[in-house]
């Protein structure tokens, strides 16, 4: 079986089908680490019941949904051997270090605390737990750092140079962390898991919402969501136009292929809406387009000339079709969001933000966007750096393992049976969570701990955790 | 020659070490949960673990990692060669990880998970002994690729390094619970790690007899004058540490039998690596030939001499908060 396929296509598969899996958990659990750190500082600084609640309720689902995250996340760490096994050769002297720091500075903070943030409430009292909870927040944010800035470095690489054994060698650490477009990456990663968190939390505040409009925790949490997508989703519009230059500076065959430009045009590019891009005709088909919009959006002039890919060798194209979709819908996403924000700013100074059931309605369609808007844009940027792994430097056909195509597609099958079975469970053990609104008393993961846990207060925290220390 | 390859080899070994000792209790104890049918025995193996698991895996990650960082060329050619053990390995670790949090979200399917916990275990642990195995009998090299067939790593004594691994985490499972539970749960722990430490002898005997076999630079690296002096010390060792053990369970001192489990991994990581030296992959990549560029090296270098010790620091006081036995119906979740 198998033998008549490409390995290299079924690696590729591989890769994007156990990285997209993952890529949904850190995206949420990075912004909901944080929003956990917010309600518990919240919960210590005022003492109101609410904030406990709210943190013991979301606790439960960050626990579940963080240890599917990890263990996904496992999965890609032995990806880069097993099925690239040349691009971890050649790259490894640089993308290893970068996910050598990822480790120790994120993973083994995140783990170690997490235990303690999970359980430990009644073991430290509120003080270190809530340190523990900081901890936590602050690992997934370095992880981001780290494996956005390795992500970039095979995006733009920057300050390396190439040893007689064909591996690339950092010549200039600094230049290889801050490579050009990690900064824009990474902020754009971290507002997308910000806005992922915020329309999740949005949604089920809605939910909630949509059946009893007095219940005080999705009252809270709907108004902190809100809050941030109306703040967030701006910033992330713009923040993606920025990278979107960017990107044009040092990778211009990817803007081409989100773009459609397949033809260059020396008096102003227009601006293709929609339209079916086909990479054999060169040309895109039923193109709906505005004219010299382009020219102006990348170039901030409507006369700016641009180069399409019929300057490009044709093996160098990237695949026009799917890079010039998923941008499509991640930008189509990230609309949708600002409108959200918007009405949701316009249902607050009407007095009907905690009423008004289109807002709800719409706010719980909306959900499960930033999930969405994550994986197109992902798909954007990988996509869109092909045909190459390390971007100009080394070809994907390259960099593969030398495996057989039954091997690869074994495994693939397997990856794919055993995934879908154990996080369409984890799936449906989310959403049984957060089916049940937030209630007085909530228990966190430590729930059956007998009664000791009802009576914990912030101010008998201190005093226990005085008593410990 | 203890150079910068040579120190970040020994980083590596310990990082797999430490992954071996946190996360084998964890594992063996996951294999021993058909052997407990109660759902309270079981709750509470499971919270003697549930904290801590997440920061035990951490150190596979490292090991991973590190390898592709340190010795970039050694992951390009094992990661292939042991394809099919890594990915056994992942997707017994993807069942097993879930488990710890999903088998409290259903009261349904709790024995689904119950079996997602033992099964992933058991498959996890078998593929790492089989990968090593696989190590130690040689892998085909190829220029700076893998040279060999997907199913090389299946031999008769990849599948006795398999065993002996399933033997050896049982061991540390078994003594794992002896420290963190009382009663019936404690006493069945205690009769299981008298089998489990005769199989665990047996597998070690086995493989200690094999090894010579399948190289005759093994057989002079433990037999010949004068290495016999420096090698002959390890089986000394082992089986002192073995009486010390057999003592300790025969007394019931709840806290001894693990750490003297744990020394006896010690003991056989240390044979492991007598056989090995100096090489990454045996008898074809010694560690100076795989290791990264110097300014690679160094440039970690500095962020394990401060994190490594800040991490260890964390992580024991992790191990502290929850510490002594885990009582029945007092769990975490």
């Amino acid at each position: 079986m198998f033998e008549g396929f490409d390995p290299v296509i079924l690696a590729r598969a591989q890769f994007a089908f156990t990285m997209s899996f993952h890529i949904i958990f850190p995206a949420f659990s990075i912004g909901l680490a944080s929003y956990l750190a917010v309600l518990e500082a919240l919960w210590l600084w005022t003492g109101r019941d609410v904030f406990l609640n709210l943190f013991n309720y979301w606790l439960k689902i960050f626990a579940v949904a963080f240890g599917m995250g990890v263990v996904s996340g496992i999965v890609m760490s032995y990806q880069f051997g097993t099925n690239w096994s040349a691009f971890s050769d050649k790259a490894g002297p640089i993308i290893g270090p970068l996910m050598a720091y990822e480790v120790l500075t994120a993973f083994f903070l995140e783990a170690g605390f997490l235990g303690v943030m999970l359980f430990g409430l009644q073991r430290v009292g509120p003080r270190l737990h809530f340190f523990a909870t900081l901890m936590v927040a602050i690992g997934t944010l370095f992880s981001a750092f780290w494996i956005l800035s390795a992500n970039s470095w095979m995006q733009t690489p920057a300050g390396y140079s190439i040893n007689a054994a064909g591996q690339f060698v950092a010549a200039d650490w600094w230049k290889v962390i801050f490579n050009p477009s990690f900064p824009y990456r990474l902020v754009h990663m971290v507002l997308a898991a910000y806005l992922t968190t915020a329309f999740v939390v949005g949604a089920v505040g809605a939910w909630h919402l949509l059946k009893d409009t007095r219940l005080p925790g999705p009252r809270v949490m709907f108004s902190m969501a809100m809050w941030m997508a109306t703040l967030v989703a701006p910033l992330q519009i713009l923040a993606g136009d920025q990278h979107g230059l960017n990107t044009l500076e040092h990778q211009p065959t990817k803007i081409m292929a989100m773009e459609g430009h397949f033809e260059s045009h020396p008096h102003g590019a227009p601006l293709i809406l929609f339209g079916l891009p086909s990479q054999a005709e060169g040309k895109v088909n039923y193109a709906i387009e505005i004219p010299k919009l382009g020219s102006l959006i990348l170039k901030h002039d409507l006369n700016a000339p641009m180069a399409g890919l019929d300057t490009v060798p044709r093996e160098n194209w990237p695949p026009v079709p799917v890079t010039f979709w998923s941008f499509r819908i991640m930008v189509g996403i990230g609309f949708l969001m600002l409108g959200l924000g918007l009405l949701s700013l316009f249902m607050r100074f009407r007095g009907k933000f905690y009423e008004s059931r289109l807002l709800h309605s719409f706010a719980l369609a909306m959900g499960p966007a930033g999930f969405i808007a994550v994986l197109a844009g992902w798909v954007t940027t990988e996509t869109g750096r092909q045909p190459f792994t390390v971007f100009g430097l080394l070809r994907t056909s390259d960099s593969v393992s030398p495996l057989a195509a039954p091997a690869v597609a074994s495994s693939l099958i397997a990856f794919a049976i055993v995934y879908f079975l154990v996080f369409a469970a984890g799936t449906i053990y989310l959403l049984r969570l957060m089916a049940a609104p937030p209630h007085h008393d909530e228990q966190g993961p430590a729930g059956n701990v007998p009664s000791r846990a009802a009576g914990i207060t912030p101010a008998v925290g201190a005093t226990a955790s005085g008593r410990a220390s | 020659m203890i150079d910068i390859a040579v120190v970040w080899a020994f980083i590596i070994a310990f990082a797999v070490f430490v992954y071996v000792v946190m996360d084998g209790f964890d594992l063996g104890l996951g294999m021993l949960f058909p052997l407990f049918p109660k759902k309270e025995d079981r709750d509470v193996m499971m919270n003697s673990v549930a904290p801590v698991w997440d920061g035990n895996e951490t150190w596979l990650v490292l090991g991973g990692g590190g390898l592709m960082a340190a010795f970039p060329l050694a992951y390009a050619v094992l990661m292939p060669a042991l394809y099919t053990p890594m990915i056994v390995m992942l997707l017994g670790l993807v069942f097993r990880g879930v488990a710890f949090e999903f088998r409290w979200r259903t009261t349904r399917e709790r024995n689904l998970w119950d079996i997602a916990f033992a099964g992933g275990s058991l498959m996890a642990t078998l593929a790492q002994g089989v990968a090593l195995g696989a190590i130690l009998q040689g892998i085909v090299v190829n220029g700076r690729h893998y040279g060999g067939g997907w199913w090389d790593w299946l031999t008769p004594f990849s599948v006795l390094t398999g065993l002996a691994l399933m033997a050896g985490y049982g061991l540390l499972g078994a003594t794992w619970l002896v420290l963190k539970t009382e009663g019936a749960l404690r006493d069945q722990a205690y009769r299981l790690s008298w089998w489990l430490l005769f199989a665990m002898l047996a597998a070690i005997g086995l493989v200690s007899i094999a090894t010579p076999f399948l190289d005759a630079e093994y057989a002079r690296r433990w037999f010949a004058w004068p290495n016999i002096i420096l090698t002959a010390p390890v089986p000394i060792a082992v089986a002192a540490i073995t009486a010390l053990l057999m003592r300790s369970l025969a007394a019931k001192q709840d806290y001894r039998p693990f750490f003297l489990s744990l020394a006896l991994f010690a003991l056989s990581y240390a044979g492991l690596g007598i056989s090995m030296w100096p090489y990454i992959v045996p008898r074809s990549i010694t560690i100076w030939q795989a290791a990264s560029p110097d300014n690679s090296l160094h440039f970690m270098s500095y962020g394990v001499a401060v994190l490594v010790p800040i991490i260890l620091g964390y992580t024991a006081w992790a191990y502290y908060v929850f510490r002594g036995k885990v009582r029945a119906g007092a769990g975490y979740h």
